[in-house]
């Protein structure tokens, strides 16, 4: 017996794939049959099994024979193996569940590309459309005359299919870019952390409330409880993130807080000089209050040097991309080029001319500088929507994949739209 | 000789510009736009030959192409299959399926005209009785530079 995968495994001793996890991570101890039978579906000495560990590196070394396409000298004595090389047998069981949670994730994408309903209905409408535009405008390109009544029918044809183009477009990127994540979208980490925090209304009552030496024991707790963490990336990012949150909300407590924005709005020079903190605190703490405190939705947005987005939360209608990089045009980016400058610009997304924002953004270090240790600036750019576009608002893209604004100087990749309409 | 195809799509203008590239080019056209009664419809009608949409409300390009060479009313139709999804799995179930050519959205009407011309060509080629050659020409294939008269009116 060269290769056995550990569902097969638990199959052949007669217990579940659950309980032999539990068995191979050392919670739970056996002996009697189940000990004999394990030893011989492994083929083993029973007293290799008597430790949980053992069981576990040679699941994993067995399991990593069974994938291989051919049988090979010597992969039937993986205790052997196990015995003279330890470290090795480690290392190649440790490759060799990392496989499995890679090939798992793969999966996953794979699935979300080709399984999605939503999108195989969005890109079937916008092809769908732009063959009947394609077929008819070529017919009306035809040199010679056309009879006036199937002209007048394709114009009219045309006139529509543009419209439906433009509007399953929207569609089509709004579902890209801004639609809620569905369980298929789970396991990357970014994505993750944006569901916790979506989850938790971007608030946390508790640690608000919290003695500053009780609060990292407390976001253990809550990022333990998180059912939407589930990988350890998404539970490290999650954890910065709820740190900088105490670290803010020290900064500028709730309830003065909120007098000042009853009193005076969004007056943030005001918080920033009250409570005698940066803009950046400023911007971060403001942007994550609920909605009830603020008397409207707002978005927020945290950058790193290179502009990866770290943390997102959206503004209603401002379109944020999901992967990729985003607008080189947004305020965010231009803050990273004004170190510590604090800037306010209206804005508005192109082709959503009924949307105006006031954006507020700035950068700051993200750790401390030194002499000989080059800062590390980290940009936030809080926005909030406004009742109007202003007449002077910046025109701003999502991301250049889905942004037709052709002649835009910050344009780095052609536009999806543009080259397949 | 008339030429006939019946058309299944359920996108109103797309088939409204097949229809004209194909009455203009000498085919009588029928069109219909529900998947559901789409094998009843082309067997009655015995076309020369079908262009089916994928996704079709009622029932599938996929179904009804296998209904109708299940059924085996009409050996040897050629079906001329349009749609959105191009991957290479969508082709092969097609072919599978029974499919004589995959065309993906959005097309050019010289790739239809000419896809549409080259089926019929190789159905009647191909039943004709194997006597001596026959050329495409001699069977009435049209050529590319091939010139035909414009419809003067809509046709219902």
């Amino acid at each position: 017996m060269l290769g056995l995968r550990q569902a097969e495994l638990a199959r052949q001793v007669g217990i579940s794939a659950s309980y032999l996890n539990l068995i191979e991570h050392n919670r739970r101890k056996i002996g009697g049959k189940l000990l004999l039978n394990l030893a011989r579906v492994l083929a083993v000495e029973p007293s290799m099994l008597t430790e949980g560990a053992e069981v576990a590196l040679l699941a994993s070394l067995r399991e990593a024979a069974a994938g291989l396409p051919r049988p090979i000298a010597e992969l039937d004595k993986p205790d052997e193996f196990a015995g003279r090389f330890p470290g090795w047998a480690e290392v190649l069981a440790q490759q060799q569940q990392r496989i499995t949670g890679l090939e798992r994730i793969v999966q996953t994408l794979s699935d979300r590309l080709t399984h999605d309903p939503q999108l195989a209905a969005s890109m079937h409408e916008v092809l769908s459309t732009a063959a009947a535009i394609r077929s008819t405008a070529a017919i009306l390109a035809e040199p010679g005359e056309l009879d006036p009544e199937w002209r007048d029918r394709f114009h009219q044809n045309l006139n529509q299919d543009s419209q439906r183009l433009a509007d399953s477009s929207r569609l089509l990127v709004s579902f890209l870019d801004e639609s809620d994540t569905g369980d298929e979208r789970r396991g990357v980490p970014q994505e993750d952390v944006d569901r916790f925090f979506a989850d938790a209304g971007y608030h946390f009552p508790a640690l608000e409330q919290a003695k500053p030496e009780a609060q990292p024991a407390l976001i253990a707790e809550v990022i333990a409880d998180a059912s939407s963490l589930l990988s350890e990336a998404a539970r490290l990012i999650a954890r910065e993130a709820l740190q900088q949150y105490c670290a803010d909300a020290r900064a500028i407590p709730l309830e003065p807080l909120q007098d000042i924005l009853n009193a005076r709005g969004f007056d943030l020079d005001h918080v920033a000089h009250r409570f005698r903190c940066d803009m950046a605190t400023v911007l971060r703490r403001v942007g994550l209050l609920p909605e009830a405190m603020l008397g409207q939705a707002v978005g927020l947005v945290v950058c790193d040097a290179s502009g990866a987005i770290l943390f997102r939360k959206s503004a209603p209608g401002f379109i944020l991309p999901r992967f990729g990089a985003s607008c080189a045009t947004w305020p965010l980016f231009t803050a990273l080029t004004r170190p510590q400058e604090p800037l306010r610009r209206q804005v508005v997304q192109h082709s959503r001319g009924d949307h105006g924002y006031e954006c507020f953004a700035v950068s700051w270090p993200h750790r401390a500088i030194g002499l000989d240790r080059d800062p590390l600036y980290r940009a936030v750019m809080l926005i909030v929507p406004s009742k109007e576009v202003a007449p002077q608002a910046q025109v701003v893209g999502a991301s250049c994949r889905v942004c037709s604004y052709n002649r835009c100087a910050a344009r780095r990749e052609p536009s999806l739209l543009r080259e397949e309409f | 000789m008339s030429r006939h195809v019946v058309l299944v799509e359920d996108e109103p203008n797309i088939t409204e510009a097949i229809r004209f590239l194909l009455t203009r080019d000498g085919w009588d056209v029928d069109t219909h736009s529900d998947g559901s009664d789409a094998v009843e419809v082309i067997c009655a009608a015995k076309p020369d030959l079908v262009i089916l949409d994928l996704m079709l409300p009622g029932k599938s390009g996929l179904e009804i192409i296998r209904d109708l060479r299940e059924g085996g009313e009409l050996p040897g139709l050629p079906v001329l299959m349009l749609t959105a999804r191009g991957q290479l799995k969508d082709r092969t179930m097609a072919e599978e399926a029974g499919v004589t050519r995959f065309m993906t959205k959005p097309f050019s009407n010289t790739e239809v005209l000419t896809a549409v011309r080259d089926l019929h060509a190789q159905a009647r080629l191909a039943a004709q009785p194997a006597v001596g050659s026959v050329s495409l020409s001699s069977m009435g294939a049209a050529t590319s530079d091939e010139t035909h008269a414009r419809p003067r009116s809509k046709s219902g």
